[in-house]
């Protein structure tokens, strides 16, 4: 069966980077530009994955992760942090509002690629 | 009356008196005995029996000659406030018992002065005692009818009696303490009732007289306008008469300070300072009520009984001859009671002037070293008691032999003038701090000397001798030294005279001998602490000036022998508290000499306790020098605690301040944490674009050609964002830390607006924005022209962030002020909250939660932009009250 990621991030540059690699490891993917685009996805679609940034205009990762993790048709989905923040404190915050990983930019894409199967499999 | 009759009712008068005052002593912290009514009343131990039947006498014979009397105390009411008060405080402070301590302390513990004033009140009061037992003997004749007769024994002289049951009552309530600076509250509850009830009988005889037995002030007064000698009664007479009236006032005016009785009551018995605001009024007050119905009084008794009867006594025989008993009775009895008051008060005063200054010091102290602290206790009560009982009999004896001849007025002046000696010394003692022990001495010594020879001399001779030679001729026969017109001066009368002299003479001495002679550490020590007394109240203890060698151990030993061991152990323990000193301390310093002596002063008097504690202490002379330079040191003390209070306020102010900017810089901190958190967010988004770009492309061999291109321009892209970026920050630091130099050249303002749409005008296209340039006027001035274009592009690449796609418009204008150019640049964007108003111009500010909103744009730009504008002396601001859109103006003066 095809894994299904969804990635939520306002940089398109970097999105597309994610974009070619997720797609040439037979993942389905799902882009959106901000947490509104994100849940609007999630009404139609139910990914096995969210790659969530933080920082992002109107609706933030904070308050998408919350939201699905109050939902209960959507809080099974596993959400990985990827952003430029890596405080310690933001990194607590991230998982304690339930991310399954929190992950770090500048990255490197095999090793996001490889943490993500490792969460799907 | 059956004089059984009038004896039980003295009897029953006194044991009311005992009543009272023991319940005063029960009650001493009752509100119906601490209030200034009772205090005011305890003054009034002034109008004694002299005032009570003399003051008729003097109006019968004299006229109005008795009102200076009373005016003096008046006139010197108002200066309680100031003088008395001064009193009040340094006596409480020094723990003074007596007016001889008062002056004995303030000329340096002088214990020759201390028996002086002693010895000069006895003579000034003996006298005055025996003028109010006098009174009670002849009234208590004039009112039981069956047993007039002049006692020729004391056995059956009911007034010897008398003299005994008060004598009783003040050793009784007088020596309740062996600390007589402690309140005699029994003896002051007393003496106020005795001036209400005085005051209301004498007011009710008053009353009866004018009103009931004649027909008003008016009848009286036009009955005795038709007799004789009237203009003699009712008018003041020539020059002479005047300077009588100036002396007596005078004479009055220092008494009331400085008879013993009188600073009993108003000092040594004052609670509370406060009490002296309501006496001041109310004293006067009550002598003015005293004086209402003397004249009439005198005139109705003139009129009754012409000049058959003693005229003082006009109060007593006026009822009687009407045959109201009751009444009768009634103005004894307020005449007993100021006599009682007068006696009781004056005697308390006087037993502990002699036991403090004159016996204790002149005999008993070595007795009381040896001796045991109880048996100590209970001598110098006893001692205290003897002197009280002496002191009564005394009087009594001096009733007997001298004044049954003299009127009460004649002895009450002799009294006064006697007591006034001590003026000098006391009052400008007070406030001349050159004022020495010696002038003191002298001057009081002379000045008795001369009252004596003026007054006492002439009158004893007179009833010794049996004639007037002494008064005609002068001594030996010398016309100068006529002793009621020494040197000539002949017009003034007796007392008046007397005064006069002894005045002159007295202050003369002690102004000369002040000034010539300077008195001795102690003295100018004392001297300075009275005068100044204001500036060592907060000394206390230290205030003494001491030098030597004296062990706690001895010093606790003196105390235990009049305090007790329990007494003495918790002073010192006190002492040692107060002042942070160690339990076990060997050596004593000045203030503990200090501190003992006040505690031993109120029991055995200030000069007693000086040579007591002398006796343990090795004390070494000071020069007058050193003293003043410790004096001086003291206040200084005062002054630097002044001025370390002025720095501790300053250094809190200091603390707070630094506080203030220490918030600041904590906030500025994190400003910069935050500032170097979000460039670190802002550099690693590009950073992260070409990493995973690269990572791409090089692990993908296979990847087609037009993505692998699309990758390419990506990492091209997000470089130029690094770039733009590093140059915005290196600008901003440099703005920021005024490193940046304007290149100011004269510029058309048109041009440059222009220039900087130019630069714009492709991203506008992209959004399909359009740009309006309102003003198409040129307009020179100096500015650096690729700053303010940087400031423009800024701007208007803001306004294009903001604006819709294809619905946006931009307006470019300008407009000339005052001094300046005014260049604003609108959009119809979504506009800027009200609240970011004042923050949008600051490095990174986006909107309120920053820390997850995506910034758009470098979050430099205003801030740059401000710093260029500020730098060429402009202000940036965003307009308020915009509907649509924002409208951000700034402006750039002309030179």
């Amino acid at each position: 069966m095809t894994k299904k990621i969804l990635i939520v991030d306002d940089e398109p540059n970097i999105v597309m980077s994610l974009e070619y690699t997720f797609k040439k490891q037979g993942f389905e993917v799902f882009i959106a530009r901000d947490g509104s685009e994100a849940l609007e996805i999630l009404k139609h679609h139910t990914p096995n994955v969210i790659l969530l940034d933080i920082m992002m205009p109107n609706v933030d990762g904070y308050q998408t992760l919350t939201f699905i993790k109050e939902t209960e048709s959507l809080k099974h989905i596993k959400v990985v942090f990827l952003t430029a923040k890596n405080k310690a404190s933001d990194i607590e915050k991230g998982l304690s509002l339930g991310a399954d990983k929190y992950l770090t930019k500048p990255f490197s894409v095999k090793k996001i690629v490889s943490e993500i199967q490792e969460l799907v499999t | 009356m059956n004089s059984y009759a009038v004896v039980i009712i003295i009897i029953i008068y006194l044991a009311v008196l005992f009543y009272i005052a023991f319940l005063a002593e029960k009650k001493r912290q009752s509100k119906w005995v601490n209030n200034p009514y009772v205090y005011t009343l305890s003054l009034a131990v002034y109008c004694s029996a002299w005032t009570y039947y003399g003051s008729v006498g003097i109006a019968a014979n004299s006229g109005i000659d008795f009102l200076p009397i009373y005016i003096g105390p008046v006139i010197a009411a108002p200066l309680w406030i100031l003088l008395l008060r001064k009193i009040i405080r340094i006596s409480k402070q020094h723990k003074i018992s007596s007016i001889a301590d008062f002056i004995s302390l303030r000329y340096g513990n002088n214990r020759f002065l201390g028996a002086l004033v002693t010895v000069i009140c006895l003579f000034g009061t003996l006298p005055y005692i025996s003028l109010q037992l006098k009174a009670v003997s002849e009234t208590f004749g004039i009112l039981s009818v069956d047993n007039n007769f002049i006692a020729t024994t004391v056995i059956d002289d009911s007034t010897f009696y008398i003299a005994l049951l008060l004598a009783i009552f003040a050793a009784f309530f007088g020596t309740q303490n062996t600390d007589a600076s402690e309140k005699h509250k029994g003896i002051v509850a007393t003496v106020a009732l005795e001036s209400m009830l005085k005051l209301v009988f004498f007011l009710a005889i008053g009353t009866y007289i004018t009103f009931y037995l004649f027909d008003g002030t008016t009848d009286i007064y036009n009955k005795i306008s038709v007799t004789d000698n009237f203009k003699e009664l009712t008018s003041l007479g020539e020059i002479e008469e005047g300077f009588n009236w100036f002396f007596m006032i005078a004479l009055s005016f220092m008494v009331i300070f400085l008879l013993p009785r009188q600073f009993q009551v108003s000092v040594l018995e004052n609670n509370r300072e406060k009490h002296l605001k309501k006496a001041v009024w109310l004293f006067p007050l009550y002598l003015l009520l005293f004086n209402i119905f003397v004249i009439f009084i005198a005139w109705a008794g003139k009129l009754t009984f012409g000049d058959t009867e003693n005229a003082e006594y006009y109060t007593l025989l006026l009822p009687l001859e009407h045959g109201n008993m009751f009444l009768a009775t009634l103005v004894f009895l307020g005449g007993f009671s100021a006599v009682i008051s007068m006696v009781v008060v004056s005697t308390l005063a006087l037993s502990t002037m002699v036991s403090n200054n004159l016996v204790i010091p002149y005999g008993f102290l070595d007795k009381f070293i040896k001796n045991q602290p109880e048996r100590n206790s209970k001598y110098i009560k006893n001692i205290r008691r003897i002197s009280i009982f002496t002191i009564i009999i005394s009087a009594y004896f001096f009733y007997v032999l001298f004044s049954k001849a003299l009127s009460l007025y004649s002895i009450g002046l002799i009294s006064f003038v006697i007591i006034s000696q001590l003026a000098p010394s006391f009052f400008i003692g007070l406030y001349w701090n050159r004022g020495s022990s010696k002038g003191a001495i002298i001057g009081m010594v002379v000045g008795f000397f001369i009252a004596l020879y003026t007054l006492v001399l002439p009158f004893t001779l007179e009833a010794y001798l049996g004639t007037d030679d002494f008064r005609q001729y002068g001594l030996m026969g010398i016309e100068a030294l006529k002793p009621y017109a020494l040197f000539g001066i002949d017009f003034l009368s007796p007392p008046s005279h007397a005064f006069f002299w002894s005045m002159s003479l007295n202050l003369f001495c002690y102004l000369t001998f002040s000034l010539t002679s300077k008195g001795n550490y102690r003295e100018r020590n004392y001297a300075e602490m009275f005068v100044d007394s204001k500036n060592f109240t907060n000394l206390q203890d230290s205030a003494l000036v001491w030098k030597g060698e004296a062990y706690v151990a001895d010093i606790k030993n003196v105390l235990a022998r009049f305090l007790g061991d329990k007494k003495a152990t918790r002073a010192l323990n006190i002492f040692f508290t107060k002042y942070k000193l160690s339990q076990d301390t060997q050596l004593a310093d000045a203030r503990l000499i200090n501190f003992s002596e006040k505690l031993l002063t109120g029991s055995i008097g200030s000069a007693s306790a000086k040579i007591l504690i002398a006796s343990v202490v090795k004390e070494e002379q000071i020069s007058l020098v050193e003293v003043l330079k410790i004096l001086e040191e003291s206040k200084e003390n005062i002054v630097s605690n002044k001025v370390l209070l002025d720095k501790s306020n300053e250094l809190s102010q200091l603390t707070s301040q630094l506080k203030a900017a220490n918030e600041e810089l904590i906030s500025k901190d994190k400003q910069k944490d935050e500032f170097l958190d979000t460039v670190a967010h802002e550099l690693k988004t590009p950073i992260t674009g070409i990493r995973a770009a690269t990572e791409v492309i090089m692990d993908d061999d296979d990847m087609p050609k037009e993505i692998k291109a699309q990758f390419l321009k990506n990492i091209l892209q997000d470089s130029d964002r690094l770039g733009r970026l590093i140059n915005n920050i290196l600008d901003f630091e440099k703005l920021e830390t005024g490193g940046l130099h304007l290149d100011m050249q004269e510029q058309d303002i048109q041009k440059t607006i222009v220039k900087a749409i130019a630069s714009i005008s492709q991203i506008a296209a992209k959004k399909e924005v359009q740009i309006i340039n309102n003003n198409v006027h040129s307009f020179l001035l100096s500015y650096d022209e690729d700053r303010i274009l940087q400031v423009l592009t800024n701007l208007l690449s803001n306004a294009i962030k903001f604006c819709e796609r294809k619905t946006g418009k931009i307006h470019v204008d300008y407009k000339l002020g005052n001094q300046l150019i005014e260049i604003s640049v609108a959009d119809n964007g979504k506009g800027i909250p009200e609240e970011d108003f004042l923050y949008i111009f600051d490095k990174f500010y986006q909107s309120q939660d920053q820390n997850t909103r995506k910034p758009q744009g470098s979050g430099l730009g205003l801030a740059i932009t401000k710093q260029i504008v500020e730098k060429h002396n402009g202000r940036i601001w965003a307009k308020k009250g915009i509907k649509n859109g924002a409208t951000l103006v700034f402006t750039i003066p002309f030179n």
